[in-house]
């Protein structure tokens, strides 16, 4: 099913209007971000700062471009991994001793101090942020594909997170994550250390993160700290509920049915755009309390 | 016979209440000793200090010549001691199967062996299904199981975890009069097979007179008896203060007959 999915995005993708494949881009990176909020979910961990990454892969991203010159899509992905994911071990060690609404506040804490960092350093843009673009692949130059490149690189990367979590959650570390949702006395009894895989599971959600981070920047084209307002986290936090933590496709599919509603919502009825995302929340809960995922497993069920 | 477990002059208080008061015992290896005692006469707090979830106040217990004193659970279960649980601890929203493979997964991956052997691992979880007769409820949740599929799930996982001392907290607690000797018969069977060391907490006679080898009978904190179960259920202290036969005041047990204290 991945691989079928692979293959129908890649080829079909780049016949798609400017506007649609910009869409999915943004849903795919989305879905890329949100795949690391469920992996959390299913340990029984709610983050309501996965903007603190989201921001920090596309500044990571944008300063590589802004301040070096340096406009490889891989490159800047890749300054994104190793700036944030080395934070993201860092706070680990304290976010793994917290559960349920405290770590909820504590992971949304660490968003909004990087919010208000970059909100007061003009060197990096301030409240307006700045603009990056790419310019190369692995070092070959774009030109004129660039939007379909970054297109490819895309669907690649979220290919490669989704199949990545996928057998991770198969083996034995991954298996954990229920378990400790659960029962945490119990895992700790069977030998495992609970706050171990926690702390793995939240730098694994971190890089997945700033890698979407860095797509959704690169993509956009610019970068502001709005990426790290609470606001963005509860996006997040909305598109996982939405999705249902069912599968490894469930998050690519509610952040693009989410960005689709949001766009034609917005275009459609700009004063009340919130209001048709609430509806659709509500609906969702109300009759699909495991996500639109679960549409597919219900069935399958049956 | 090697002894597997000793706990030396443990003592353990809750501010001014002492739930272990000088307990000195050893257990043997391949044994199955039964804890009795009244609600509150320190079987579990021995169990839970054996087991690493509380630190005694004083004393030293040490597992195969190893101290193990204020270990963590974590470290006491990769050494070999694993337990069940007086309400069963398991995986509500995951099935038997998972419960299971959850338990084999860690096991497996504390003792180094079976990276990436899925075939060994689906041999040892069906080995356990089998021998815990719990076949019926493979795909089952967890959540949902009758309760004596959950004690008998709750000791498999322990199992799971490849003991050489396995302790039971009140392993036919909450199971009905009909079904216990059917599931201690099931599970004396399977640890039987496995060759573990057993120590469990029970509050039946019947039960701990038919399956165990030895009995240890705790009244405030201290062991008040320590023996065969045929003679420590005939003392005098046993049968008024963990029983709670009433003898009359002129006889034998009223009158101080306490052949231990």
């Amino acid at each position: 099913m991945l691989v079928g999915t692979l293959v129908v995005l890649l080829v079909a993708g780049p016949l798609l209007p400017r506007w649609a494949m910009f869409m999915l881009n943004v849903s795919l990176s989305w879905g890329t971000v949100v795949l690391g909020m469920m992996l959390l979910m299913r340990t029984g961990l709610v983050s309501f700062g996965q903007g603190l990454y989201y921001c920090l892969g596309a500044y990571a991203a944008g300063t590589l471009h802004h301040f070096y010159g340096i406009a490889d899509i891989l490159l800047m992905l890749l300054a994104s991994l190793v700036l944030a994911g080395a934070g993201a071990f860092v706070l680990g060690f304290l976010l793994a001793k917290y559960r349920d609404i405290f770590f909820a506040m504590l992971s949304l804490a660490f968003s909004m101090i990087l919010f208000g960092l970059l909100v007061k350093t003009s060197a990096l843009g301030s409240t307006d942020g700045f603009g990056l673009s790419a310019k190369t692949l692995a070092g070959i130059p774009l030109g004129d594909w660039e939007r379909n490149a970054l297109y490819c690189t895309t669907v690649v990367v979220a290919f490669c997170a989704a199949f990545g979590i996928h057998r991770y959650l198969s083996s034995h570390q991954g298996r954990l994550a229920g378990a400790i949702r659960d029962n945490e006395l119990r895992v700790e009894y069977m030998g495992a250390s609970v706050r171990r895989v926690i702390h793995v599971n939240y730098v694994i959600s971190a890089a997945l993160s700033v890698v979407g981070g860095g797509l959704v920047g690169i993509t956009i084209g610019h970068v502001d700290p709005e990426m790290a307002f609470w606001t963005t986290s509860g996006e997040f936090v909305f598109i996982a509920i939405l999705a249902g933590t069912g599968s490894v496709l469930a998050p690519f599919l509610g952040a693009t049915i989410f960005e689709t509603v949001r766009s034609f919502a917005y275009e459609y009825s700009p004063n009340t755009w919130q209001l048709i995302l609430g509806v659709t929340m509500l609906l969702v809960i109300m009759f699909l309390p495991g996500g639109l995922w679960s549409v597919f497993t219900r069935k399958r069920a049956a | 016979m090697a002894v597997v477990l000793e706990a030396k002059a443990l003592n353990k208080t809750f501010g001014a209440v002492t739930a272990a008061n000088n307990i000195n015992v050893g257990i043997d290896q391949d044994s199955v000793v039964g804890l009795i005692g009244s609600n509150g006469a320190g079987k579990t707090t021995f169990i839970n200090m054996v087991t690493g979830y509380l630190k005694p106040t004083s004393g030293t217990i040490r597992y195969l010549d190893r101290d193990i004193t204020g270990m963590s659970p974590r470290q006491i279960t990769r050494l070999g001691i694993c337990r069940s649980f007086q309400i069963p601890q398991l995986f509500g929203n995951l099935s038997v199967y998972e419960n299971l493979q959850v338990g084999v997964g860690i096991a497996a991956r504390s003792t180094r062996a079976m990276a990436g052997a899925r075939g060994q691992e689906r041999e040892e979880i069906e080995t356990l299904i089998e021998r815990f007769n719990l076949g019926g409820y493979r795909t089952h949740s967890a959540a949902l199981l009758p309760e004596g599929t959950r004690k008998l799930l709750d000791i498999a996982m322990a199992v799971a975890g490849r003991p050489q001392l396995l302790l039971l907290d009140e392993p036919t607690s909450g199971v009905s009069a009909e079904e216990k000797f059917r599931l201690m018969d099931m599970v004396m069977t399977a640890l039987k097979l496995q060759g573990v060391t057993v120590l469990f907490v029970e509050h039946d006679m019947e039960i701990v007179s038919r399956y165990t080898h030895r009995i240890l009978a705790f009244y405030e904190g201290r062991i008040i008896a320590d023996g065969a179960p045929e003679q420590v259920l005939r003392e005098a202290e046993v049968r008024r203060y963990v029983i709670g036969e009433h003898t009359p005041a002129h006889g034998g047990a009223d009158s101080g007959a306490t052949s231990h204290g």
